[in-house]
């Protein structure tokens, strides 16, 4: 089999007393749809955080396509091609839309006198076209501080589709949609899976949106990884059942 | 939109003709022009980028010391023109000393601050927001205090500058122009680079800087690199006030923290901050006001100036271009695109 | 300043001199210290004006002697009018700002300095002043060591005015709304707390504090309408090196801030004594970073 995207063994975390997670481990698969499913509070959101390397980690190790990143800043991680969008949503507010897009573009190769240049005209369209993917072509000269918070996420999104990520971390991207647009939104996640090639690992609430979308799950209960497997074995797994009814 | 080109026709005519026009403002509108520098240069980092500096006035202060310094190294030995027995120095420059140390005075200047800035990069910006506020003003109160504390360059008492070596008046008219230039210098080049890839850039370090860092974004590269350039152009602008000027002192000419220093903030928030226009605009109406009403005030003009900046702050954040932006959304490109609705098919089949 | 560590080194009961003024300076940075870190912790406003709130106490003495009267007694009129004064300018001008940008505050504090320093200035002159206590001045250690009376009482002013504000904040209802709204203001109002009053007396009460402490520093050290931008840095050099909400922590940091002002007034000249305070504060921010950075977090 090929080098996982993510492989993530054996990481723990702790805040002060409180264990986030022990002894974790998983694997992201290059090319599919992976899900992230857990209890509130058992540590879903702690773990994106130490992959993408927000904090550091305690012990175990974290790599991305077989090099190990569990050392690395936060910006490095983003520049080797490994992406999170934000559970509160984050967009640079005061710009508009298209350059919210265009300053996305990937970093990776960024020499410092390409800080000084101006953006061609395909870069241009290919903003557009992805505002258009996301549907908000329309809006694309308003504030984006100005846009409905779904339309918020959608635009989150096409940035992280600008930045052509090799993976894309979710942290719950249905959250504060309304649910007739979910199903857009699952179409598109769909599309960027398939048509751009992009790695999706996805945290999710929404078990209709996660059991529809992910092809291999996880599930994450007070700290500790507690099951994996498809979709179909994860909804008829007893102590994922458990753990999310709080039986013990 | 508001034709610039009409806007940059006016300021340069007025700019190249002012000193024959009004023959006796000449100071009072190298001045302008250099408030101008401030604001635009204060605004690269508070407005464009997020990171309000109350210590910018640091870089205006070390280029004037540097400019001086290297004035005087190229033709004395400096220990000796700042002791007590140097006084009688300060006119012995020939002409073609003068010049060249004034040449070399700018260019070390604005040098010398752009390390500087590298360095207080690499201090400076692992502090946000307010502390990155306080910890900067910090740095000019020291700034002051160090370089009065520092004999070599005349310690508290200051140096007498070489003297310009014609009449008062060429002198006025001479650094006239080159405040006007390194005002419009300073416009032109924040104008490219506010439409380059560095302009969304720092925008982007204003609005989050945290989702930038998650993007990928360079962010200290840039942050570092929009210091430079303020310090460059402040640099530059110190050397050219400390010549004009003829004779500097730490704490009221080369740091006033509390005069320049703060006048920079509230020029670029009253005219409108993140802006490249609200600056200059800022950069004028205060300096009107300050002229034509400082002297009348007596006494009074610094409470008027504190309330000013309360004013501005607490009811008007906006600033002037903020507010004009607010009413006339049109006018700035902010509309919906709504002629595209049937378009988006075609685009989407193109 | 080698000549000056080898009289330190040679005679060390001058060091006993320079930790004792150190303190007793350092008791009333702490009282500084504490107001601001009430303010930022409850209503997250950074103030910069909170040297010229303690100024404008130190004239309260001034005008005290002035009038012929012992300083001392203006410790009620300061405490009170400043407590005034702190609930006007919060309802005209900090209410405003409490829901912006922390730099917004930050500048609008600023102006107000600017507006509080000229405006002494104006009222009393720029000349140095200090209000006579005319106690007695003590020598211990053979004379080698001075002990003026009122740095005593200071000190004891200052620690019955901490615990009487302390014992405010733990028992009465205003404390313990204070306390409430500094964890959760949103919580705070649901719970009928109205938090508009409580940010009102909390910068009231700053200002008092701050008040109380200026008539104490004007007669034990100097006052000058330009004074208060090293107070201001003080106590934000004693809050960021303390953190919010850490009474013991502000203590100590004051207390080493007054020693360490004094250390390097003697040590490296009196000249010295100013920049000192800048440099503590940037070097405390500098610390703060590295700690952070361990975790990799920024100071904000």
């Amino acid at each position: 089999m090929s080098t996982p995207t993510i492989e993530v063994s054996n990481v723990s975390k702790s805040f002060g007393g409180v264990v986030a997670n022990k002894m974790v481990s998983m694997k992201v698969e290059p090319g599919k749809i992976t899900g992230l499913i857990g209890p509130n509070g058992s540590g879903k959101t702690t773990l994106f955080n130490s992959i993408v390397g927000y904090h550091p980690i305690d012990e175990g190790s974290i790599k991305f396509q077989g090099k190990e990143i569990s050392k690395l800043r936060v910006q490095q991680i983003a520049r080797l091609g490994m992406l999170r969008t934000f559970q509160q949503t984050r967009i640079y507010s005061k710009m508009n839309c298209v350059e919210n897009i265009l300053i996305s573009v990937p970093h990776r190769t960024a020499t410092f006198s390409d800080m000084f240049r101006k953006y061609p005209a395909e870069l241009t369209d290919k903003a557009e076209h992805l505002l258009e993917f996301v549907g908000l072509y329309q809006k694309r000269h308003l504030i984006s501080g100005d846009l409905s918070f779904g339309q918020q996420k959608l635009l989150e999104f096409a940035m992280a589709l600008m930045n052509e990520p090799t993976v894309l971390l979710l942290d719950e991207p249905t959250a504060g949609i309304n649910p007739t647009l979910i199903n857009g939104l699952i179409d598109r996640l769909k599309r960027a899976n398939e048509e751009f090639g992009i790695t999706l690992f996805v945290i999710e609430h929404n078990m209709r949106v996660i059991m529809n979308l992910a092809e291999h799950m996880y599930c994450l209960a007070h700290g500790e990884m507690l099951a994996n497997g498809t979709p179909d074995e994860i909804q008829n797994d007893q102590r994922v059942i458990d753990a999310y009814l709080g039986a013990h | 939109m508001i034709k610039e080109k009409y806007l940059h026709a006016g300021l340069l005519v007025f700019g190249v003709l002012a000193p024959f026009l009004f023959p006796n403002y000449t100071v009072q509108i190298s001045l302008l022009w250099i408030m101008i520098l401030f604001a635009l240069t204060w605004d690269t980092l508070g407005g464009q980028m997020g990171y309000n500096s109350l210590g910018n006035i640091v870089f205006f202060g070390v280029g004037m010391y540097i400019s001086a310094i290297v004035q005087i190294g190229v033709v004395y030995d400096v220990a000796l023109y700042t002791s007590p027995d140097g006084a009688a120095l300060t006119g012995n420059f020939a002409p073609a000393q003068y010049y060249t140390g004034l040449a070399l005075g700018i260019l070390a200047a604005a040098v010398g601050c752009v390390i500087l800035a590298v360095l207080f990069s690499q201090v400076f910006f692992g502090l946000r927001g307010p502390y990155f506020a306080i910890g900067t003003l910090g740095l000019a109160l020291a700034a002051g205090e160090l370089v009065g504390a520092w004999d070599y360059v005349g310690g508290g008492g200051g140096i007498a500058l070489p003297v310009f070596p014609s009449d008062p008046k060429s002198q006025g008219i001479f650094f006239y122009y080159l405040c006007l230039v390194s005002a419009l210098a300073t416009y032109v080049f924040l104008r490219w680079l506010y439409n380059t890839r560095f302009g969304l850039a720092i925008n982007a370090i204003r609005d989050d800087e945290e989702k930038a860092e998650a993007m990928g974004i360079h962010t200290k590269r840039h942050k570092t690199a929009a210091w430079c350039t303020s310090a460059f152009f402040l640099g530059i602008s110190g050397a050219l006030f400390g010549n004009m000027t003829g004779f500097i002192e730490p704490l009221e000419v080369a740091f006033p923290t509390i005069t320049f220093g703060i006048f920079m903030v509230a020029m670029a928030l009253l005219g409108g901050k993140g802006t490249l226009w609200g600056p200059i605009l800022g950069a004028i109406v205060f300096h009107l006001i300050k002229e034509v009403t400082w002297t009348y005030l007596l006494g009074w003009q610094w409470i008027a100036l504190g309330t000013l900046i309360i004013i501005n702050v607490v009811y008007f954040q906006q600033g002037i271009l903020g507010w004009a932006r607010d009413k006339w959304p049109d006018l700035f490109g902010l509309t919906v695109d709504e002629a595209m609705s049937s378009g988006s098919e075609k685009r989407g089949s193109s | 300043m080698w000549d000056n560590i080898m009289v330190l080194a040679a005679a060390p009961v001058f060091n006993v001199q320079l930790i004792l003024d150190g303190l007793f300076i350092g008791a009333i940075f702490a009282l500084a210290g504490y107001g601001l870190a009430l303010v930022w912790g409850v209503m997250n406003v950074k103030n910069l004006a909170q040297g010229e709130l303690v100024i404008m106490g130190g004239y309260f003495a001034y005008v005290m002697t002035q009038l012929g009267l012992h300083p001392l007694l203006a410790l009620i009129p300061a405490f009170a009018i400043m407590f005034g004064f702190g609930w006007l300018v919060y309802k005209i001008i900090i209410s405003k700002v409490i829901e912006r940008d922390l730099f917004t505050s930050l500048l609008a504090t600023f102006g107000l300095a600017l507006v509080i320093q000229q405006g002494l200035n104006l009222a009393f002159g720029p000349e140095v002043q200090t209000a006579q206590s005319g106690m007695e001045i003590r020598s211990i250690f053979g004379g080698n060591v001075t002990v003026a009376d009122i740095r005593v009482l200071s000190l004891i002013l200052c620690a019955i005015l901490a615990g009487l504000v302390v014992l405010f904040m733990k028992h009465s209802r205003m404390g313990q709304a204070i306390r409430a709204t500094s964890q959760d203001p949103r919580a705070a109002r649901v719970m009928g707390i109205d938090t508009e009053k409580v940010y009102a007396f909390t910068f009231a009460l700053n200002a008092a504090i701050c008040g109380a402490a200026g008539v104490l520093i004007s007669m034990i050290w100097v006052i000058q309408p330009f004074y208060g931008v090293p107070h201001s840095i003080r106590a934000f050099v004693v809050v960021t090196a303390a953190g919010l909400g850490n009474l013991p922590g502000v203590i100590i940091a004051a207390l080493g801030l007054g020693v360490a002002e004094q250390y390097s007034g003697f040590v490296l000249g009196a000249e010295f004594q100013q920049a000192t305070v800048v440099m503590l504060l940037i070097f405390v921010l500098m610390w703060r970073q590295f700690q952070m950075s361990k975790n990799r977090q920024v100071v904000q």
